[in-house]
């Protein structure tokens, strides 16, 4: 029989602390780590100087062409041809267009957030693609802006916006269709799904590019722009498909019981209470397919759409600018790489968002 | 169920029946895409005639016209465009099976290092999947294609290892092996020795059965595996040469050269699904419970036998599905070799072959087809693994 | 007292998680064959105290000694007092893709070599011991967790150990299932194993134990027999304690 006085709490020994103690656990703990923390290092070493030099201190930030001595990345390359990289061929009268549709959408998105109006919301997302659509291509009292005109960051946006918007209730439709009871409508939908998630992006940007034009009357002028979308569109749609239907095999069946019971027709049992849960649990997996279209949207140069990684080889075709390719690459690659990225990190934060939410 | 009285049961109107209902749908689902079908098709035929377009498959067997830059087979301009499909057919299945296998590797030790205890390893292997995760494949390729292979010297100055290795803007020169009939010896000698490895593994197994006593089975196979086909080389007066590249004029005559398309696309594909390989690896090994590993220290078990017989098999039932599905991703992107114009499938099929023949709709359908044979051949081969694979649960 | 009657001494043992005092100079020694319950509210450190014990978990100061090992950092010597001491989970840690022959028969094959017809022959022998010996070629998915934790019990029991720790054993299971669990571990303790469980079931401490500990705040507050810790609770924070879950 004993009991015992109450103890204070003592900090930690100091040799089991702090940053020297750390750097043995997690650096040196055995011969192998110590190996593999000095081979690290070796290698930031031998990597990361060169490349800083190269895109920091040696690099040229100003001036003109004749004047660089610097053995770094010529960054005044990006300067010259910086329009042509953001807005393609775009008149550059015209310029506000464009650039007042990107206001707005801010705008609309500050807007989106804070008003909880179901009715202003759908506003805002019908009526955003047809302002977007008036001011950059043309019409109501504007100039007409043609779509061969449309190119670099401009297009790559274009491209990839209509894509997610367009693919996402075709998507829905396809996900829902799979679920069917109907065996011929859920046949078409698991054909449908299953041959587009078969085959190469590519194929069809081919298909939709060459042999769409063939299914319609001739005479009838298919822009080369529009077959690109409708190609892109027709793929994200298979694949938003398969997520959301991730999303509908998550729901207890007891949900759709309750929503049956509660004598609900299919398409408001869907609405009102299927889908919203399905998505909801889907969207960490939606933000990561857009991401993959985002990233998609460079094959269109194959078809000869001139997106942003297209501007590269076209700047450097400019005789009085030959050989800066590298920095072209560069630039893009910093552009996508920094998008991708935050889009990746808002789909983490949004995922850990609803997971502490349930 | 008693069946109800005919009387009493209430009369539906024939509309308002859900079965009767399925019906209509789906009839009318049909009969939509089938005009819609009919549609396009009229127009299709009509298009097509009045363009002058030959239909059917005719063209395979007409002469194509052009060269090929790499090909497994024997190619040359007067073969057929149906030849030229199986070039490109090669072509794809040799560079995805050269991605396949290097992304594996890379995938597997950035997926292990990203668990690492060594929190430098961890971090460089984090910041090696967010690096390349995020810039779309096309553009690595055409990077790899364009600023780095391209800024490799000339022939006449290539970078070279033991002079018999040459690295240069016209590619990786590498010596070409030259093998005897005598060689034949050697493969039998391998594929004996596979089934040596397999009966010795049965062997140790029941040895290990019945007296609890351990063999070192990896390296007695690794030596098996290497040793005896080494052996038999030997012994048989080594039946094989090394045709070694020489510079000759601008070039190199000899040797094996791999075009630096082909160096370009293996490094980008095998870079890029590597990111996605090494997640898999990662969360397939972090969904093994803990209380798992813990358990099996307790009774005693040591770090190999814990991990070959506790949490491997686990961790392997979460990362295959996905791994497969990376490959089958890596064969899909090979076809973006249509933009540095390596001789795959995409490029000279749908690519060459249809610029000069322009029956657009016969090849492009030719080519999907060989990709959805195999997706879908993969996965019939995923459902099967998976169900074999079941943890029996209630 | 020799020492060498003790079969785990535990001296002065602190633990930090980081600048977290989890234990706080513990000091606890078990004879051979004495039962200890170790009660608290949770966060007292009594499941960390036992898992010091098979060094799941380590320690910065003091020492722990097993029979005649004592605890060190060294792998091997690690192994060595795991093959004496028998852990069973709260949340059973079965292997889920192994079936319940295998689960039982892989530590004895691999640690002590033990040739397979003679684990097997072991292995339903303490199955039929919990009761359970129909469902051994079942997988752990398939039982409930009553069935489960009996199995893990015997899994246990196959590689012979000196002292079983249990980790609240019962807290995962569906009420009706606790007392078929608690009579197999009654019946372990007649068998004369030294055994020190971590539990909240009052019941099965007052019927089995030799000695009741009471923990909190990483600390032990109070250590009795049965009879005494319950009805004769003498500090303040263990009267408080049994107040608390008397209650329900």
């Amino acid at each position: 029989m004993a009991t015992f006085e109450r103890l204070e709490t003592r900090q930690a020994p100091a040799n089991t602390k702090g940053p020297i103690h750390w750097a043995k656990e997690n650096l040196f703990s055995s011969v192998l780590s110590s190996i593999l923390t000095l081979f690290s290092l070796y290698l930031m070493y031998i990597t990361l100087p060169p490349l800083l030099d190269w895109m920091i201190f040696d690099a040229t930030w100003s001036g003109t062409k004749e004047e660089i001595v610097n053995e770094g990345a010529r960054w005044i390359f990006i300067a010259e041809k910086f329009n042509l990289f953001v807005y393609g061929f775009y008149p550059e009268e015209l310029y506000w267009r464009p650039n007042l549709a990107l206001v707005i959408f801010v705008v609309y998105v500050i807007g989106f957030r804070r008003i909880d109006n179901t009715k202003v919301r759908a506003f805002i997302i019908l009526s955003f693609p047809v302002i977007t659509y008036l001011l950059v291509a043309g019409g109501f009292g504007l100039e007409h802006v043609p779509t061969d005109k449309w190119g670099g960051l401009l297009l790559t946006i274009i491209v990839a916006s209509v894509g997610i918007i367009a693919s996402f209730p075709i998507g829905i439709i396809f996900a829902l269709g799979r679920q069917s009871h109907m065996p011929i409508i859920r046949t078409i939908s698991v054909i449908y799904i299953e041959f587009i998630r078969g085959v190469p992006l590519i194929t069809l940007l081919f298909m939709s590019s060459v042999i769409l034009p063939l299914f319609f009357p001739e005479g009838m002028e298919f822009d080369k722009l529009l077959r690109a979308l409708i190609g892109i569109t027709l793929f994200q749609a298979a694949y938003i498909a398969e997520v959301v239907r991730g999303g509908l095999q998550a729901i207890p069946t007891g949900q759709y019981e309750a929503a049956d019971s509660l004598g609900l027709t299919y398409w408001k049992k869907m609405g009102l209470v299927i889908l919203p849960q399905a998505l909801k649990i889907s969207i960490p997996n939606i933000v990561g397919s857009f991401i993959s279209l985002f990233k998609d949207t460079t094959l269109i140069l194959i078809i000869g759409l001139f997106d942003i990684l297209a501007m590269v080889t076209l700047t450097n075709s400019d005789t009085s600018w030959l050989g800066f390719e590298t920095e072209g690459y560069v630039f893009v690659t910093m552009i996508y790489w920094v998008i991708c990225f935050s889009m990746s990190k808002y789909a983490k934060a949004i995922a850990t968002k609803y997971n502490t939410e349930r | 169920m008693k069946k109800q009285n005919k009387s009493s049961a209430p009369s539906v109107a024939f509309y308002n029946n859900p079965e009767n209902r399925a019906i209509i749908y789906q009839i009318l689902a049909l009969v939509t895409i089938g005009l819609f079908t009919y549609f396009i098709l009229d127009n299709m035929f009509d298009n097509i005639e009045k363009r002058g377009i030959t239909t059917g498959f005719g063209f395979l067997s007409s002469e194509a016209g052009f060269g090929i830059l790499q090909s497994l087979i024997d190619y040359d301009e007067s073969d057929t465009h149906g030849k030229v499909f199986i070039v490109g057919l090669l072509n794809t299945i040799l560079v995805s099976v050269i991605g396949i296998v290097m992304a594996s590797i890379i995938g597997l030790l950035v997926g292990i290092g990203r668990l690492s205890s060594n929190w430098m390893v961890s971090k460089l292997c984090m910041v090696y999947v967010e690096t390349f995760r995020n810039i779309p494949i096309l553009l690595q390729i055409l990077f790899w294609y364009n600023v780095v292979l391209a800024s490799l010297p000339s022939p006449k100055q290539s970078i070279s290892f033991f002079d018999s290795v040459f690295f240069n803007n016209r590619g990786l020169i590498i010596p070409k092996p030259l093998l005897e009939s005598g060689f034949i010896g050697v493969i039998i000698a391998f594929i004996l020795a596979i089934v040596a490895v397999i009966y010795l593994s049965n062997w140790a197994k029941k040895r290990h059965d019945e007296t609890g006593e351990e063999f070192p089975l990896f390296w007695v196979s690794i030596g098996v595996l290497v040793g005896s086909p080494l052996i038999i080389f030997f012994l048989s007066g080594m039946p094989a040469t090394l045709e070694i590249a020489a510079l000759k004029g601008f070039n190199f005559k000899g040797g094996l050269t791999i075009i630096p398309e082909l160096l370009a696309l293996a490094f980008a594909l095998s870079i890029y699904t590597a990111t996605y390989i090494a997640e898999a690896v990662r969360a397939g090994i972090e969904a093994v419970p803990k209380g798992q590993k813990e358990a099996a220290f307790a009774l005693g078990l040591k770090e190999s036998i814990v991990l070959k017989k506790v949490v491997l098999p686990q961790a392997l039932r979460v990362i295959i599905p996905p791994v497969i599905n990376q490959y089958l991703n890596l064969a899909k992107n090979s076809s973006l070799a249509t933009a540095i114009g390596y001789p795959e499938l995409v490029t000279i099929f749908s690519g060459t072959s249809l610029n000069q023949v322009g029956q657009a709709i016969e090849i492009i359908l030719m080519t999907m087809a060989v990709y959805l044979t195999m997706s879908i051949t993969i996965s019939m081969l995923m459902n099967y693994i998976n169900a074999r694979m079941q943890i029996k649960g209630r | 007292m020799s020492e060498q009657e003790y079969m785990i001494q535990m001296k002065d043992v602190n633990k930090w998680y980081g600048d977290f005092h989890v234990l706080k100079d513990i000091n606890l020694n078990v004879k051979k064959g004495e039962r200890i319950v170790i009660c608290g509210p949770s966060g007292s450190g009594k499941s960390t105290t036992i898992r010091c014990m098979n060094r799941l978990e380590a320690f910065q100061e003091g020492n722990i000694t097993i029979g005649k090992l004592e605890l060190t950092e060294d792998v091997k010597r690690i192994q060595e007092v795991r093959r004496h001491v028998g852990m069973v989970f709260q949340h059973f840690n079965l292997f889920p893709h192994l079936s319940i022959l295998e689960n039982l028969i892989l530590s004895p094959t691999w640690v002590r070599g033990t040739p397979r017809k003679e684990a097997i022959k072991t292995a339903m022998h303490f199955l039929d011991r919990v009761k359970i010996a129909d469902q051994a070629d079942k997988y752990p998915n398939q039982l409930s967790g009553g069935q489960q934790q009996r199995v893990a019990i015997a899994r246990c029991l196959c590689m012979n150990p000196e002292i079983m720790l249990f980790d609240e054993p019962t807290s995962a299971l569906d009420p009706e299932m606790i007392g078929e669990v608690l009579d197999v571990m009654s019946e372990l303790a007649d068998d004369g194993i030294t055994m020190v469980c971590v539990t909240h079931e009052m019941g099965f401490a007052k019927k089995v134990a030799d000695r009741v500990i009471f923990m909190d705040a990483g600390q032990i507050v109070e250590e009795n027999t049965p009879h005494e810790f319950f009805d004769n609770p003498q500090s303040d924070r263990l009267k408080m304690f049994l107040e608390q879950i008397l209650d329900h």
